[in-house]
């Protein structure tokens, strides 16, 4: 049957993440912003949350909630309509629980699963990303060879926290399809560089990283001899950052609506004029339009169909949306959008990024 | 729970919409392009006795779905299809159920019969405050004057069939919107005239005529809703109401042209060996991949936006923002993405040999009837930002 209506068990879990949202992350993402980090409470506070880990089985530790990519969505796009930065500090994790949980052979679970599922947050991460303009997640760059164990070859980069990762998951080509690796921390050969500095998301550290003969026990392959459906993981992952782009595009709709109901010229608010209500409008209908895409193509990954369609489709629209709308946002505020003392232009600085992050995120 | 998956039930409903789509539509959809204000009498009768059996009686999430797939078939055929229609959606929302009765059974009995609405006037288009046909009470009738245009299936309804177009006009002009007023009025009543045949560029199969009224007498209690001139704006409102209605599904229609223009581009692209690659990075697609892309994903979008202002309406929510969200999505990709059609398809596009020039044409209309897009972005943003018709004019 046909419906729109998040269950009640979702409904709760939205309230209680835009309430956190609101009190903790809309309080601090400026000063995050600016000092480039983001302070251990909140990730902590996140944290006791239990976000992350409610898809680990309770044997490894977790809270043994079945996986759903909308329920997901849902979180992430109101962590992300907090601050995009720490949505994704908090979320990083997941980059390897995820995985780990949907293809994991039984032993790799037992051994990483337990290690993220401590009182306090502790880093995991995926590379997925590669440092080139025509970078192409169907084809990855890196490369795995099998001789007894793996030897990884190539470049990461836009890994989050990856300073910090205990251990993570690395993508890459082997013989001839896309699989995924886990390399612990302080493995021989995995080579973590400079902390990157981008437009945007400037509280998440993100780093380059090198993989040269970086030799891996054979074991560390995920899913073991079956490997796992990396597609299937980066569609996962495009409907966790077109949620996201949802969330940060609708911070920017909220903040700039608001603004341009106070905001008086000629007499009047701005928005009493049709150039200003009509980019506001427009801007609501981008928003749910992108929503409701994402729901579609997250709907059809919890139904274990392929919606690789779906998800390329939400996520292409949803990047263009976080564009326009963010853009939007700053163009309504005119000189008032464009200095640091309003939130627009660090959400259009993070809005513009959507296009580049792939993999960076997963729900 | 969300869900996108239809009923059982339904997914047979929409199948049989796309069958008679197809077999019966799309076949004579050139000819009735060409051939405009010619019958198309097989279609009307197999259509009414689709009806007779229940095809297409119910509103909701899969009549908007059927209406898609009609109007994949052809969007003009499906408007020449005899029902209720746009005047019956207004019986239907504003009505009584002893109106009901007189005015919707007709619609399931005896020979094909269409419903109208009259709004547009020449002087009153999207402002239809500025409507200046006349309803004056006289004993147990109205006395209805005034001159109404654009009025789709105006001809069928009043002219070929003992249809019935619902009218409005003012009871007051001093009182304003206030004053504004509909009423039903039966096909053959003495003084109401079907003037003019219009010539259009699209959706040529459906019929739009001019309609005068001159001292047309009806009888009193064939208002839709009271008479009072109450509040400033109540029965304006009421009237209003049929809007969350028929905008999801003329943004119905919309995606139906749309689709169709899709599905033929992808089938052109097919007889190429062109496929769409949808996970190759930005780098790697071809314009011809990313224009589709983007034309798929405005085309659900707009798709999604209507299902959930259905969705709405069926469980009772109310819909006037979500109705003119999809309305507005839906008419302008719809305008953009047949455009791009014949543009991506060069000669082929611009040629009759084919069916996009023709779609083009045809979905243009949607980004016009029931509210212009931008009438229906102006009602977005007063719901957004919450203001009255005065403070966002």
């Amino acid at each position: 049957m046909i419906s729109f209506s998040p269950t009640e068990e979702q409904k709760m879990i939205v309230n209680t993440v835009n309430q956190f949202a609101t009190d903790v992350m809309r309080k601090k993402y400026r000063e995050c912003d600016e000092a480039g980090q983001v302070p251990a409470d909140v990730i902590n506070a996140a944290w006791e949350l239990g976000l992350v880990i409610s898809c680990i089985p309770e044997e490894h530790g977790g809270a043994g909630w079945d996986h759903s990519a909308l329920t997901g969505s849902l979180l992430a796009e109101e962590l992300a309509w907090g601050d995009l930065s720490m949505a994704m500090h908090i979320l990083s994790p997941s980059l390897a629980i995820l995985p780990i949980v949907e293809a994991g052979t039984a032993e790799q679970k037992r051994k990483y699963l337990p290690q993220l599922c401590g009182a306090k947050f502790s880093a995991a991460t995926a590379a997925f990303i590669e440092p080139r303009y025509n970078f192409d997640p169907t084809e990855f760059g890196t490369t795995a060879k099998k001789s007894g164990g793996y030897t990884l070859n190539g470049e990461k980069c836009y890994v989050p926290l990856a300073a910090d990762a205990g251990f993570m998951l690395v993508y890459a080509v082997e013989g001839g399809s896309n699989q995924c690796f886990i390399i612990d921390k302080g493995t021989k050969g995995l080579e973590i560089g400079e902390r990157e500095k981008n437009m945007g998301i400037k509280a998440l550290a993100t780093y380059e990283l090198t993989l040269k003969n970086c030799k891996i026990p054979a074991e560390n392959r995920l899913g073991g001899s079956a490997g796992c459906d990396c597609k299937r993981l980066s569609n996962l992952s495009r409907v966790a950052l077109a949620a996201m782009a949802v969330g940060v595009a609708r911070s920017s709709f909220e903040f700039s609506r608001d603004y341009a109901k106070e905001r008086y010229a000629f007499g009047e608010p701005i928005a009493a004029r049709q150039a200003i209500a009509f980019m506001l409008a427009d801007m609501a209908i981008e928003v749910d339009a992108a929503r409701l895409l994402n729901w579609e193509a997250a709907w059809k990954l919890d139904k274990k169909e392929d919606a690789t369609r779906e998800a390329c489709l939400a996520k292409m629209y949803a990047d263009n949306m976080a564009m326009l709308v963010t853009d939007y946002g700053v163009q309504v505020m005119g000189g008032h959008g464009y200095v640091r003392d309003n939130p627009v232009e660090l959400w259009f600085r993070n809005g513009r990024g959507f296009t580049a992050f792939t993999g960076m995120a997963i729900v | 729970m969300i869900d996108f998956e239809l009923s059982t039930e339904d997914k047979a409903k929409v199948e049989e919409a796309h069958n008679i789509a197809q077999t019966l539509f799309r076949p004579v959809s050139r000819y009735y392009d060409e051939h405009e204000h010619e019958e198309p009498q097989e279609l009307i009768d197999t259509m009414w006795n689709l009806r007779g059996k229940g095809f297409l009686t119910g509103l909701g999430v899969a009549g908007a779905l059927m209406v898609e797939e009609l109007c994949w078939g052809d969007a003009g055929l499906y408007l020449a299809s005899p029902g209720p229609g746009l005047g019956g959606a207004a019986v239907f929302a504003a009505g009584t159920q002893e109106q009901w009765g007189r005015f919707l059974a007709r619609f399931n009995q005896g020979k094909p019969k269409w419903g109208a609405m009259a709004m547009t006037e020449p002087g009153a288009g999207s402002d239809t405050s500025a409507i200046q046909a006349t309803a004056a009470r006289d004993g147990d009738y109205w006395v209805l004057n005034g001159e109404k245009i654009f009025v789709t299936m105006g001809h069928r309804a009043l002219d070929l069939s003992e249809g019935i177009i619902v009218v409005w006009a003012t009871v007051d002009k001093s009182a304003g919107r206030a004053g504004m007023k509909s009423f039903v009025v039966e096909a053959g009543t003495p003084g109401m005239k079907v003037e003019k045949l219009e010539k259009k560029l699209g959706i040529k199969a459906s019929d739009t005529v001019t309609v005068t009224f001159n001292d047309c007498r009806i009888p009193f209690n064939n208002i839709l809703g009271k008479a009072e001139v109450k509040t400033k704006t109540e029965g304006f409102k009421g009237a209003m109401a049929t809007f969350d209605v028929t905008r999801p599904l003329v943004a119905a229609q919309a995606l139906g042209v749309t689709r169709a223009a899709l599905d033929m581009l992808k089938d052109e692209l097919d007889k190429q060996g062109i496929k769409i690659r949808y996970d190759v990075p930005r780098s790697k697609q071809t314009a011809i991949e990313r224009d589709f892309m983007e034309m798929e994903a405005n085309w659900r979008a707009a798709h999604l936006l209507v299902m959930r202002a259905m969705w709405q309406l069926q469980g009772g929510t109310p819909n006037a923002l979500e109705a003119s969200m999809a309305k507005a999505k839906a008419g302008r990709a719809a305008t953009l993405i047949t455009q791009r059609a014949v543009e991506l398809m060069g000669p082929l596009g611009y040629s009759r040999k084919l069916l996009f020039e023709k779609f083009m044409r045809d979905a243009k209309i949607n980004d016009i009837f029931e509210g212009t897009g931008q009438i229906n972005t102006l009602v977005v943003a007063r719901r957004v930002l919450d203001y009255t018709r005065d403070q966002l004019k």
